[in-house]
């Protein structure tokens, strides 16, 4: 007979004991959030992830009291954080869009925009095919999905597989403005339907790897010259054919270089003008270079 | 003791004896709180979804929202390629998983010695448990580089994700078509072995047409675990969002699916965008298509399965 009554207690015990640690977990939460003030929430670019990553560690190092959470997700992820108050600092590979400025702005945010690196952008194939040097016209063309067999650019008479980063991807977007739409404002070219949007920049790399019909574009800091192969790419048929590196994007021979910036709320606390200052200077630009990225010009 | 538990296992007992009825109230209410909620929040989700994804909707004109291309960041909504890539996965997957499913719950329930049965069904169970993000990897290491060594331009295509989603729906079907087939009165096979049938024309004409509801609800199970699958497809289909020409090998193509149009862009959107609110008509679309194939599945039970309003007990 006591058996019934015994569960009914033994349940509400642990719904009681389920509710109080939600509580204090909540609690924990709040107090720790509260208490430290200084984890700086950093989010946004794929292609700047490894970076930030790496200045968040050497930061880490020479600051200890200050810890700065970087996470990936894609340029227009970062802001969309940004807008919405969830981070202080958005990485992005691409300018904010004015819509976005006025919806940040709609939410009290002021965007403030940093240059921090430069990114050489790498057109890739496989590393049998046959094709080595394309022009930003002919790139264009496959892209868009004129040109559909490598034959008609020099190569093998096989159907060109296309690879891109997924459409919330700034890499994506810079790709389409100045290689798909050749820097024109005026031209509505997208790329062709049949091409497969990754999630990563690692879909890309390894498509292409195993692909030998593929070609796709990745930040150059990403790029493995062991299983892949770059294309040296020219700006129009007058112009020589540039291989991407850290000199031929520093000194604008190589056609597809962009800016990589970050963002933060107009007036940020010290800790995160200080860290920007850090990243600018020149311990936050040699990890540029070190990882492949392409320093700021000294101003 | 006993004589008191007595009368509290009938429904019908109207005077417990005291001091045990609170504990039943409790746990009743308990209960009923449990039962009930499942339709506030099945009732919840689906005006959720209706408030976000109606503004897309009333924003974006018909003939645009059911126009072939998919490129939201230049404001091309067009539904179709992802309905399209939907529906074709979903739709190979069944296609393979159907006869091996049924197949294998008939080797399973009828013929299997019952120490191989013993053995095979926790294997079986162990299948459901895998995760999909672990068969996304699997399909996206393994398979998809076979399929383009067998003549594919590339690896991520359709009958990819349609492969993977076959064996991910496999386990589902199996143990609810067995379960239906177990069901089955022993009377009948009984029967029909008496009046001189082999083994293989009892199964074939007599156990299986009587577990024909139960082996119905096991496809439309099937089915629904398939269409809602996000991850693994989002590894391996390709995404690309395109309708193939008639003439190019539809299978062999890459698609873009609903459920993972919404995962690869849900992080991206601003919120109350009109990409924001198309993802949620498209979460609006898979709601009502799981809901038409479940309520199919419930129609089926109720014309063909009078007899037995349930297949079994483990859904």
């Amino acid at each position: 007979m006591p058996r019934r009554p015994s569960i009914a207690i033994c349940l509400l015990l642990l719904l009681t004991a389920l509710a109080l640690s939600a509580c204090s977990r909540t609690a924990d939460a709040a107090g720790a959030q509260a208490g430290t003030g200084r984890a700086i929430q950093n989010k946004g670019s794929d292609t700047l992830v490894n970076l930030a990553l790496a200045w968040a560690e050497q930061y880490r190092v020479e600051h200890p009291d200050i810890s700065i959470a970087v996470t990936g997700g894609g340029s227009g992820t970062g802001i969309a954080a940004l807008i919405n108050g969830t981070v202080d600092i958005a990485n992005a590979s691409r300018v904010m869009k004015d819509d976005e400025i006025a919806e940040a702005q709609a939410n009290g945010i002021d965007p403030q925009e940093y240059v921090v690196a430069i990114d050489a952008l790498a057109v890739i194939v496989n590393k049998d095919n046959p094709v080595s040097e394309l022009t930003i016209d002919q790139l264009a063309d496959i892209f868009t999905g004129r040109v559909r067999n490598w034959k008609e650019v020099g190569g093998l008479d096989e159907p060109i597989i296309l690879v891109s980063r997924e459409s919330n991807s700034g890499t994506h977007v810079y790709f389409l403005e100045e290689v798909v739409r050749k820097g024109d404002k005026e031209n509505k070219d997208v790329f062709a339907r049949q091409t497969l949007l990754m999630p990563s920049s690692v879909g890309i790399t390894s498509e292409v790897k195993r692909n030998p019909h593929a070609i796709g574009y990745d930040g150059l800091g990403y790029v493995d010259t062991n299983t892949e192969k770059l294309i040296a790419v020219a700006k129009d048929a007058g112009s020589p054919f540039v291989l991407p590196s850290v000199a031929t994007g520093a000194d604008g021979t190589y056609p597809i270089a962009r800016d990589l910036y970050v963002y933060t709320d107009k007036s940020p606390s010290q800790a995160i003008t200080d860290y920007l200052t850090w990243i600018t200077g020149p311990e936050g630009q040699a990890i540029v270079a070190k990882l492949g990225f392409v320093p700021i010009a000294k101003e | 003791m006993a004589v008191a538990n007595e009368p509290a296992s009938s429904p019908l007992a109207t005077a417990p004896a005291p001091g045990r009825r609170w504990g039943e109230v409790i746990i009743e209410s308990i209960i009923k709180i449990a039962g009930v909620s499942v339709i506030f929040i099945v009732g919840f989700i689906f005006l959720f979804l209706l408030w976000e994804g109606l503004p897309a909707i009333l924003d974006i004109p018909l003939r645009q929202l059911f126009g072939p291309q998919w490129y939201p960041i230049e404001e091309h909504f067009g539904l179709l390629p992802l309905l399209f890539g939907s529906l074709l996965v979903t739709v190979v997957a069944v296609l393979i998983a159907l006869p091996l499913g049924i197949t294998t719950a008939i080797y399973l329930g009828e013929i299997a010695p019952p120490w191989l049965r013993d053995i095979l069904k926790p294997i079986i169970e162990i299948l459901a448990g895998i995760p999909s993000i672990v068969l996304g990897f699997l399909g996206w290491i393994a398979l998809a580089p076979l399929i383009q060594t067998m003549g594919a331009p590339t690896g991520l295509t359709a009958f990819t994700g349609a492969l993977i989603l076959a064996y991910m729906a496999l386990p589902t079907i199996i143990s609810i078509a067995e379960d239906a087939l177990y069901a089955v009165p022993r009377e009948y096979r009984d029967g029909a072995l008496a009046i001189g049938a082999t083994q293989w024309q009892t199964i074939w004409r007599v156990v299986v047409p009587a577990a024909r509801s139960g082996m119905l609800i096991a496809v439309m199970l099937g089915i629904g675990r398939a269409i809602g699958e996000t991850m693994a497809v989002l590894m391996v289909t390709g995404n690309a969002a395109n309708i193939p020409a008639f003439s190019e090998n539809w299978l062999f193509s890459p698609v873009r699916t609903m459920t993972a149009t919404i995962a690869a862009e849900m992080g991206e959107v601003a919120q109350g965008s009109t990409h924001y609110h198309v993802l949620y008509a498209i979460g609006l679309l898979l709601f009502l298509i799981t809901l038409a194939i479940n309520s199919l599945a419930a129609r089926l039970i109720g014309v063909s399965g009078g007899r037995r309003s349930r297949p079994g007990g483990s859904l």
